[in-house]
């Protein structure tokens, strides 16, 4: 009676470990004063109609910054405690946890980073600025995207919650390959934890890819063909063509993984037939592309910045498109580079070697043409050139040991080395992360109204630069030396550990770094008055998205723009600025609860199937079922703002030049 | 309340989801040809197919699928009553199939011979029960959509949505004719 309706959830489950606790602890807490922050000054009522429940891209695109914002310091400190553990557990000394708990902390810490940190940014960065940037109002489907952010919060939540309803998480690492990921060799819902929190937001990260595909393509402002999108309109288009070809891979593998840990099927099981390095194969033609679903959009983000700052035409429009292209197509080709060793023959490994080698050409081809943006132009050198900059060096850094590692011969010595970990990091943080950094700089004017302090901007940079060198070219020595990734334990005798702790050393200056950076964010808004941006146009900037006032008004342009050249604000710029004539009514979405609804019984069925609790897991799937169904009910999803209302509103907010 | 430029970007959004779910059947069906000979003992492909009764399967599948066509022809014309008649018919062919293919499956676990034994009929079951899985979600729809045609009639945005219903039903007929060629013929002859 009790496992029915509790399933495998017992008192014995919850926390009874000190980190949990912890967690718990500081969950409860931050949560407590968040509902009495609330309710002191009245704010529920604002926080579910002006947030929860809106439609405008817009909003949507802050909630995901805040949340990967959170998420961010979470995987930042799973990254401390890695490397605490690592400079200490050496010869007798056996670091500050036992195996099983460093295993938990170094899977959270991928999976956190990657799915709910870097995604998690870059949907709040595209929420924002594409629909902008293509002159439209809102995305062709809000209530998916609504329903898509608040997937991925449920799946943060998810990955999360094992801290304060207990259980633990995956040991596996961060892809949970099978077999390890089975239940014979991990009985615990750990995996299930890692399955649900996945699935869960990878399917709104799904729902988002269509979603921004079909913005992208069908709604422009007139006269915006495909060859005048700005470059990180085209990206995200790249990027997004990628989501809707790979998720669903993911989201069958980990189907296929839960069947066997639910049902007893035996897909990658050691026995019975069951094939593991199936699993290695999908999982992985899932992963590599998602490494180019990241670091695209960033590729936009420098274009745009390295344009503006040099006040100059990007150099080579049409080969960084068809550079972006390229990398999307070739990105599906290269993921069994993730497992030369598997034992593919010659042929294989070759074929796999030399795409790897070929997609560094679109990529370079890119370099070269930001860089040649760059030459005879006048450059400014604000915060988001700097990142710009700091992110070409690592890029080329970290794209160089990648080479090596494309070579099969290589690679048989360096797969799964702590050299394999730098080179990722390299190309995540210097290639993704510094461009969401670039991009924030660069937005942040447009989103807020305000500029962000460019001295402490700068220090931040610095720290962050000097910091990463100093925390991974000694994993990359490391890694040369043998040190084989995610080790808990070493001898004395391999001498590795002075080179751990300069790596620990790097990572407090990164983690100075950010500090600098929420003080950056911190003091800027304060001195706001001193900081604001009245023009809209705070950069001398050439996309559209600086046509409107900072921040935009709900329905970003009044008046839709008419595009007819490529960097179309700069050319109407050239042209001279006119004030609209007449305005007209604009339709926009209605807000709606039903996304939210959904995410919760999402969340619901993940929990049950975590925990066993088969009448919970069908009476979310029916809830989630209902959901749907009454909102196909709905036709009066939108409202109009009528023209008296928008020219009122224009004549108080619009940008002063 | 849509304008009509509007009607155009649900069609392409539903495409663009069609073949999210293509790539899906893809990973199943790759994961299918990874797996259909490791029977572990177990019985093989030809052992346990039925081939006259997954021939009744895929008649009554194309069946509805014709059907389909007819009931959107009928809505295109406005007939309204036409409609829901080829939508009720093709919820019966689609319900049979439905049956038919769950007692395919009963008929298999009876014998000892479900998705636990071994992994060529878990790569069996889930492949083919994630189709029948799609199958039984259109049923739904089917329901949901007969009692829209009931209340609201042949408006556009009844309409709308019912091209995309239809298009996802020919869809899952076209994934079937894959399953009934590459699962059930190619199993039976090798």
């Amino acid at each position: 009676m009790r496992e029915l309706i509790f399933g495998k959830l017992t008192f014995d489950a919850l926390p009874h470990e000190w980190f949990t606790e912890g967690g718990t602890f500081f969950m409860t807490l931050t949560g407590l004063a968040l509902v009495i922050y609330l309710t002191y000054t009245k704010r529920w009522k604002w926080l579910w109609q002006t947030w929860m429940t809106s439609t405008d891209p817009k909003r949507v695109g802050i909630m995901y910054m805040v949340v990967a914002s959170a998420m961010f310091f979470r995987g930042a400190l799973d990254a401390a405690i890695i490397w605490l553990h690592q400079s200490l557990s050496s010869g007798s000394n056996p670091g500050i946890m036992n195996a099983d708990h460093f295993q938990q902390i170094f899977t959270a810490h991928g999976d956190i980073m990657v799915f709910f940190v870097t995604m998690g940014f870059l949907f709040g960065l595209l929420n924002y600025i594409v629909p902008l940037q293509i002159g439209a109002r809102d995305l062709a489907f809000p209530f998916l995207n609504t329903a898509g952010f608040w997937l991925y919060a449920a799946g943060a939540m998810l990955i999360n919650l094992f801290f304060v309803l207990g259980g633990d998480f995956a040991a596996t690492g961060w892809l949970a390959q099978a077999p390890l990921s089975e239940l014979q060799y991990s009985p615990g819902v750990g995996v299930d934890y890692w399955i649900w929190s996945l699935q869960v937001s990878g399917l709104g990260t799904l729902l988002g890819g269509i979603n921004f595909l079909v913005t992208i393509l069908k709604m422009r402002a007139p006269g915006m063909t495909l060859m005048r999108m700005p470059m990180f309109v085209w990206t995200s288009l790249c990027s997004m063509v990628l989501v809707i070809s790979i998720f669903p891979i993911l989201t069958i593998t980990i189907t296929l993984l839960w069947l066997d840990r639910y049902f007893g099927m035996h897909f990658f099981t050691t026995g019975f037939g069951g094939n593991p390095m199936l699993y290695t194969n999908l999982i992985w033609s899932w992963g590599h592309p998602e490494v180019y679903v990241l670091v695209l959009p960033a590729f936009g983000i420098y274009s745009e910045v390295v344009a503006t700052f040099s006040q100059k035409r990007l150099a080579g429009y049409g080969s960084l498109v068809g550079g972006a292209i390229g990398v999307t197509a070739f990105s599906v080709l290269v993921w069994l580079h993730h497992f030369f060793t598997m034992g593919a023959n010659a042929d294989v490994n070759a074929f796999f070697g030399m795409m790897t080698m070929i997609i560094a050409i679109p990529t370079g081809v890119q370099v070269f043409n930001w860089l040649a943006t760059m030459y005879r132009g006048r450059i400014r050198f604000t915060t988001p050139m700097k990142w710009f900059l700091g992110f070409v060096s690592t890029f080329t850094f970290g794209g160089m040991a990648g080479l090596l590692l494309a070579s099969p011969a290589a690679d048989f010595q360096l797969h799964n080395s702590l050299f394999l970990v730098a080179h990722f990091h390299t190309m995540i943080i210097g290639g993704a992360l510094f461009g969401i950094f670039a991009g924030i700089t660069y937005w942040f004017p447009k989103v807020t109204g305000i500029k962000l302090n460019e001295r402490l901007g700068t220090y931040a940079f610095w720290c962050w630069i000097v910091g990463f060198f100093t925390a991974f070219v000694p994993l990359y020595i490391l890694g040369l030396m043998g040190a084989t990734r995610r080790l808990d334990h070493y001898d004395t005798a391999t001498g590795w550990q002075k080179l751990f702790i300069t790596s620990g050393v790097g990572l407090l200056i990164i983690a100075l770094g950010t500090a600098i950076q929420v003080i950056q964010i911190v003091v800027s808004i304060r001195a706001r008055n001193k900081n604001r941006d009245e023009t809209g146009d705070p950069w001398n900037g050439r996309t559209l998205e600086w046509a409107t006032s900072s921040p935009p008004p709900h329905y970003n342009f009044a008046v839709i723009p008419k595009v007819e050249d490529r960097d179309a604000f700069w050319v109407m710029k050239q042209k001279g600025l006119t004030k609209p004539k007449r305005y007209e009514d604009i339709t926009l979405p209605k807000n709606t609860a039903s996304g939210i609804y959904l995410s919760i019984c999402a969340f619901l069925v993940g929990f049950a199937f975590v925990w066993h609790i088969n009448w919970l897991a069908i009476a979310g799937i029916i809830g989630g079922i209902a959901v749907v169904i009454i909102r196909s009910f709905d036709e009066e999803t939108e409202y109009v703002i009528p023209a008296a209302e928008i020219k009122r509103q224009e004549e108080r907010h619009a940008p002063r030049t | 309340m849509h304008p009509e430029h509007n009607s155009g970007k649900y069609i392409f959004g539903f495409w663009v989801y069609l073949m999210t779910d293509l790539i899906m059947f893809a990973a199943l069906f790759a994961a299918f040809a990874a797996l259909r000979i490791s029977t572990f003992g177990g019985p093989t492909m030809k052992e346990i197919f039925d081939l006259p009764q997954i021939m009744i399967e895929t008649l009554i599948l194309l069946m509805s699928s014709f059907t389909c066509g007819l009931a959107m022809l009928a809505v295109f014309r406005g007939k309204k009553k036409l409609s829901f008649l080829w939508f009720g018919v093709t919820f019966i062919l689609g319900l049979a199939f439905l049956i038919l293919e769950l007692s395919e499956f009963r008929h298999l676990i009876n014998d000892g011979q479900s998705w636990t034994r071994s992994a060529f009929l878990s790569s069996y079951f889930a492949l083919v029960g994630t189709h029948g899985l799609h199958i039984a979600v259109g049923l739904l729809w089917i329901l949901v959509g007969l009692y829209q045609i009931k209340t609201r009639g042949l408006t556009p945005f009844i309409s709308s949505k019912l091209v995309r219903f239809s298009l996802f039903w020919h869809f899952l007929d076209i994934v079937w004719i894959f399953i009934f060629t590459f699962v059930y013929l190619m199993g039976v002859a090798t």
